[in-house]
């Protein structure tokens, strides 16, 4: 199997491009280094039918032999076509968050370091927000917990339900710990 | 016992509709199902007690439905005795208390439909638990309760409490599954087999024995809540309590004793079986005993109940003796009758008194004789006071210890002693359960009691009934049980029964019941004592404090990982390509033997410009010279591929191209023009450094990959194949036929992408087609101030002749004329085309894919020539019925031969001549042709409808921000001077690219 040099090459500047320009914190930089880095996979993939020959069509009096490999071909068909959705989809990214994050002059900027770091502090406050859930199930477990008191004072402490009495509940929590 | 489950789970999904119409009456409906699948056990009865008359052994029921035959794991269910006790009390169980719900829940309750359906679900996951014979089967059963019982405990969505309870449940039972599961697949990796009996019948042995069984038991005490996970079963009570008597009374939690008693035949003599067994279960039984004395909470009592008679039944059916067996399974039957029994019971006191709080509850008893008297018979049960169920298993438990210890055991010392010391905690807090529900406290005046009604006592009253039917119709019963138990060791004379005379287990059951009489005599000194011992197994809060620390470890890694945004992501994933894959290709070396310089002379200048293109395109500052630079390479693409035999490529790419661009430039023009450049110049030397580096490595690929190559390609059959096919165009009869199912995949892929663009910029709602001129009065008065306006800036507009129909809807400023005309003329000639490379893609350059592109166009070029207006008037139809009528063509294409006995993607032909167009081969693939067709135009469709039309829409009602006001709503009147500000605002950029702005 042979190829061709000259396309190797490109192969290697076009993805070295797009590489350095997705490395970016524009977003449209991104999907300008997705497009680049996109032609140059498909074109590898091209580069694997080794030599190319006449197009894969069998009109009367091709030979089968001297045709291209129609194999990369379609893969790439159908790469091309979701190269075009992945690019809109992305362009819609790209509009919707810089309409929703009014970014205004920033453009599309994704965020900087500070901002990362904010936002990880936020995600840790939500990965920890079921934590008043199992505290209301310990309270409940805690309070149905007999504590000994001396004859006589139960019958007239114990007026409302358990727990409704916030006072009593505290008082509870005091003892317990 | 396959149809009984199929029935569950159709059952199951008809409940929330039958919800609607029967509210809670649905449950007296819906426990039918149990009750028949009970009557149908009952009738097996015989079978598997007797066995068949040939063998005279008990028999057993196996079903077996082939399932993942590679993995040699089949759906095998097997009813035996031990499954058929346990499906018994699942299906009577489960009937009863959801024949209880009818009365427990009101026809307001929220979520009724839900709960409903859950819990009859759980009947079925139960029922399939105990009687799968499949491991794996078994193990999604049994993770299958887990997540029922998550969404049941969960069911006051609203409430806190509830929710923690939830989780907890589901996080420790879901571990200790995770953890069965190693062990399952080390013994059905060790013993060849993923049959529960076969592994039993010839155990596997060694070390994959000992570790599979102790991690299974793991799970097995996990879900019967044994120390130390015992702590979330009384957090689940905040479960409704028909939850919480048939889960976590009868059922889900004596999955663990089930699968104990199970393996015990097998592998009760492993060394690490009596330790966690017997050590953990009598440790459980002490601690669920001792915590259940000092609740208030009536139902957190019988939760700490169950929690020590869990432990209790482990210890029993764990000690691995015949008579222990029949003992521990004679036991879990009274529990399964009593316990449930009792918290049905605490179920009417709440209605009834509106709390489970012993110290607010007075004389409920004598108002609620009844009740009281039943509730008495299982209580006396739990405590295993004569003539009861509870006594009879007791007594054979302590004579099958007692047995153990004259063989000098020391594992039956253990049990034995540990046992008693439990069986008197549970005389106590049974003590404490009865005069706590229903004994009159001096001086304290009569809980008020609403009326529940009488068919609420009707399961609790048949349950307890039942622990004393049981109890002296034992001699019928045991059959059932030692048919089971004869499987372990031990001579096989002991019987069960209500009077052994005069022995060392009727002691001990005097001692017991003297000693818990104490306790309850001397209840203050014992409060006084347990408020002052520290609480040395409280789990919960270890548990939090596990949970929090996983959380803040989570939380903390992210942040560390996460820093540096997502070019620090892209930057270490390039890395990665580079090491990995540089370093494998350095070592593999297998270089082409040969190298062309180029295929043909053209090549490498159209290559220098592309490569050229591709670096100017990277360092370029502003977006739009960036664009078109990438088109460059785009372009230069479809000339290599046009002069290299790769027609049906150069035609899709051009066509890509330059709808890439449309779609960029519609984006691009709402955002600022300067490309800003905030990092850093190491950064960027950095940034080149790994560009220079992942390019080569590809480079690098590109050859490997070529020289590596030493099959011959299978495109050599692809001609045959093709002809074969009724085509000439081998790309196109592989998209559409040969490869179809990827084709299909592909365009799903479109779907999908269309569907996420329109979502991302339709704010409320896509539906609809692109708006019309004449579609709502409303629009078009927000048309007529742009026309009027131009009457004073430019009489030309009103003169000039409509080419287009929509063309007045743009101000005169963005109108062309010559445009117009263009677009006037060529759009339909250009839609016949697209029509024409559809069709004649089967033999020619074109097909589906071309086809549309071209279409899609099209619609580009009437959507830039007139606007968002146009567009609609061009295609009047909603983008995503476009979409989903060409992947249901193309879906129905691949699965119509199915109806004529042929297989999926099956192709059928008629060919016939037509004049111009040539030889037409008209076949199924054709359909499926036209399928693509239609996906790729309404994709397009929906880039122009999103990202085209609606941004216009944003920007002429001035919605900058997403904060907005509801866009219908925009006012109106303002339009004019909003558009002329925002064209004033944004500069040449804006203006240049704004749709028919190429005006003069």
């Amino acid at each position: 199997m042979t190829g061709s040099l000259t396309l190797v090459a490109l192969v290697a500047v076009m993805f070295g491009a797009g590489i350095y320009v997705m490395l970016e914190r524009s977003l449209t930089r991104v999907l300008i280094g997705f497009l680049l880095v996109g032609n140059a996979v498909n074109l590898l993939i091209y580069v694997m039918s080794g030599a190319p020959g006449l197009a894969p069509v069998l009109y009367d009096g091709v030979d089968p032999d001297e045709i291209s490999d129609p194999l990369p071909q379609v893969f790439m068909l159908t790469a091309i076509v979701i190269n075009l959705g992945i690019t809109a989809f992305m362009l819609a990214l790209i509009y919707r968050s810089w309409w929703l994050a009014r970014l205004g002059d920033r453009g599309d900027l994704v965020d900087d370091d500070r901002d990362e770091r904010e936002s990880g502090e936020g995600a840790a406050d939500v990965a920890r927000s079921s934590r008043l859930d199992d505290t209301a199930i310990l309270d409940i477990l805690e309070q149905s917990d007999e504590e000994y008191e001396e004859r006589g004072s139960e019958a007239s402490a114990r007026t409302g339900r358990d727990g409704a009495d916030p006072a009593d509940r505290a008082d509870r929590g005091g003892d317990r710990r | 016992m396959l149809v009984s489950l199929g029935l569950f789970a159709l059952v199951s999904l008809l409940t929330p509709f039958a919800t609607r119409l029967l509210g809670r009456r649905v449950f007296l409906v819906i426990a039918i199902l149990p009750a028949a699948v009970f009557a149908w056990l009952c009738a097996q009865l015989p079978l598997v007690v007797g066995g068949s008359e040939e063998t005279g052994a008990s028999g057993e029921l196996v079903e077996q439905f082939r399932w993942i035959p590679r993995l040699g794991i089949e759906l095998g269910f097997r009813l035996d005795a031990l499954s058929l006790l346990l499906a018994l009390v699942v299906t009577g169980v489960g009937a009863l208390v959801l024949l209880y719900c009818a009365w427990y829940f009101r026809d307001d309750e929220p979520s009724l439909g839900r709960f409903a359906s859950l819990l009859l679900l759980f009947a079925g996951v139960m029922f399939g638990l105990v009687t799968a014979d499949d491991v794996f089967a078994l193990f999604i059963f049994w993770e299958a309760t887990s997540v029922l019982s998550y969404l049941l405990i969960g069911h006051y969505t609203g409430r806190r409490e509830s929710r923690g309870a939830a989780l907890q449940a589901l996080t420790v039972t879901t571990f200790g599954g995770l953890v069965m599961l190693v062990g399952l697949v080390l013994l059905a990796v060790a013993g060849e087999t993923t049959s529960l009996a076969t592994l039993l019948a010839t155990p596997v042995t060694g070390a994959a024995a000992e570790w599979g069984v102790a991690l299974v038991l793991v799970g097995a005490i996990s879900k019967s809540a044994l120390v130390p996970f015992h702590f979330w079963l009384p957090a689940a009570m905040a479960a409704p309590t028909p939850v919480s008597a048939y889960l976590h009374a009868a059922a889900m939690v004596k999955a663990g004793v089930y699968l104990v008693a199970r393996l015990a035949p097998g592998y009760a003599d492993l060394s690490v079986w009596h330790p966690i067994v017997i050590g953990l279960g009598v440790l459980t039984m002490l601690v669920g005993g001792w915590r259940a004395l000092r609740q208030y909470d009536l139902k957190l009592l019988l939760a700490y109940g169950t929690v020590s008679q869990l432990g209790f039944m482990i210890v029993v059916v764990g000690f691995g003796t015949r008579d222990a067996a029949l003992a521990g399974v004679a036991l879990l039957l009274a529990h399964a009758l009593f316990k449930s029994t009792l918290f049905l019971v605490v179920g009417i006191v709440d209605h009834a008194a509106g709390t489970r709080d012993w110290r607010e509850l007075s004389g409920v008893g004598r108002r609620m004789p009844v009740l009281a008297t039943f509730a008495g018979l299982a209580a006396a049960s739990m405590a295993g006071l004569p003539p009861l169920i509870g006594f009879v298993a007791k007594e054979a438990v302590f004579e099958a210890f007692l047995e153990g210890v004259a063989h000098g055991e020391a594992w039956a010392w253990l049990a034995l002693v540990g046992v008693v010391v439990g069986s008197i905690l549970t005389v106590a807090y049974t003590v404490r359960f009865f005069w706590g529900a229903f004994w009159r406290r001096d001086g304290k005046p009569d809980t008020p009691l609403h009326d529940e009604g009488a068919g609420i006592l009707v399961s609790p009253v048949v349950l307890s009934t039942a622990g004393v039917v049981a109890a002296f119709t034992i001699a019928a019963i045991e059959p059932l049980l030692t048919a089971y138990a004869d499987e372990l060791p031990g001579p096989q004379e002991y019987h069960l029964a209500l009077w052994h005379g005069f022995g060392p287990p009727l002691a001990i059951s005097a001692l017991v019941f003297g000693v818990g009489a104490l306790l309850v005599w001397l209840r203050r000194p014992v409060a006084r004592f347990q408020a002052a011992t520290p609480e040395w197994f409280d789990a919960s809060r270890e548990y939090l404090s596990i949970v929090r620390g996983i959380d803040r470890f989570a939380a903390s890694l992210t942040m560390f990982i996460q820093r540096r945004g997502l070019p620090g992501y892209v930057a270490v994933i390039v890395l990665v390509l580079v090491a990995g894959l540089g370093t494998g290709l350095l070592l593999n070396g297998a270089w082409p033997e040969e190298v062309r310089a180029w295929d043909f002379p053209a090549q490498p200048f159209i290559a220098a410009v592309m490569a050229v293109a591709a670096i100017a395109a990277a360092v370029a500052s502003h977006r739009v010279t960036a664009i078109l630079l990438v088109g460059v390479t785009g372009y230069g693409l479809v000339m290599l591929f046009g002069m290299s035999g790769a027609p049906d490529l150069a035609l899709t790419q051009a066509l890509v191209e330059s709808l890439t661009l449309v779609a960029f430039v519609l984006v691009l023009r709402r955002l600022p023009k300067q490309i800003a450049q905030h990092n850093p110049p190491v950064r960027r030397r950095f940034r080149a450094i790994i560009g220079i580096l992942a390019g080569a490595v590809m480079g690098i690929v590109g050859l490997v990959a070529l020289g590596a190559r030493i099959q011959p390609s299978i495109s050599g059959g692809l001609p045959e194949l093709a002809l074969e096919a009724h085509g000439k165009n081998i790309v196109n009869v592989m998209l559409v036929d040969i490869r179809a199912w990827d084709t299909l995949g592909e365009i799903s892929v479109l779907v999908a992408v269309a569907t996420g663009v329109a979502s991302l910029i339709f704010v409320s709602g896509r539906t609809g087609a692109a708006p019309r001129l004449d579609s709502s009065a409303g629009r078009r008065e927000r048309v007529q101030p742009i026309v009027e306006q131009s009457n004073v800036r430019d009489d030309r507009a009103t003169t000039r002749q409509a080419w287009l129909l929509a063309g007045r809807t743009l101000g005169p400023r963005n109108r062309s004329i010559l445009i117009e005309v263009l677009v006037r003329l060529l759009f339909h000639p250009a839609i016949i085309v697209s029509i024409y490379l559809l069709f004649t893609g089967h033999n020619a350059p074109g097909g589906g894919f071309a086809g549309g592109l071209l279409a899609g166009l099209a619609l580009v070029a009437r959507y830039l020539a007139a606007g968002r207006y146009e567009l609609g008037e061009a295609v009047p139809v909603d983008a995503g019925k476009l979409l989903g009528f060409g992947l249901l063509l193309a879906a129905a294409t691949a699965t119509a031969p199915l109806l004529f006995g042929s297989t999926v993607f099956a192709s059928s032909w008629f060919e016939w001549h037509v004049p111009v167009l040539g030889e037409i081969s008209f076949g199924t693939s054709t359909f499926f042709d036209i399928g693509v067709y239609l996906v790729v135009v309404a994709l397009v469709l929906d880039i122009l409808r999103s990202l085209g039309a609606e941004v216009d829409r944003h920007r002429e009602e001035g919605i900058d921000t997403a904060d907005g006001n509801d866009p219908d709503d925009g006012t109106d009147g303002d339009e004019a001077s909003v558009t002329a500000d925002d064209t004033a605002a944004t500069g040449p950029v804006d203006a240049a690219i704004t749709p028919g702005e190429a005006r003069p």
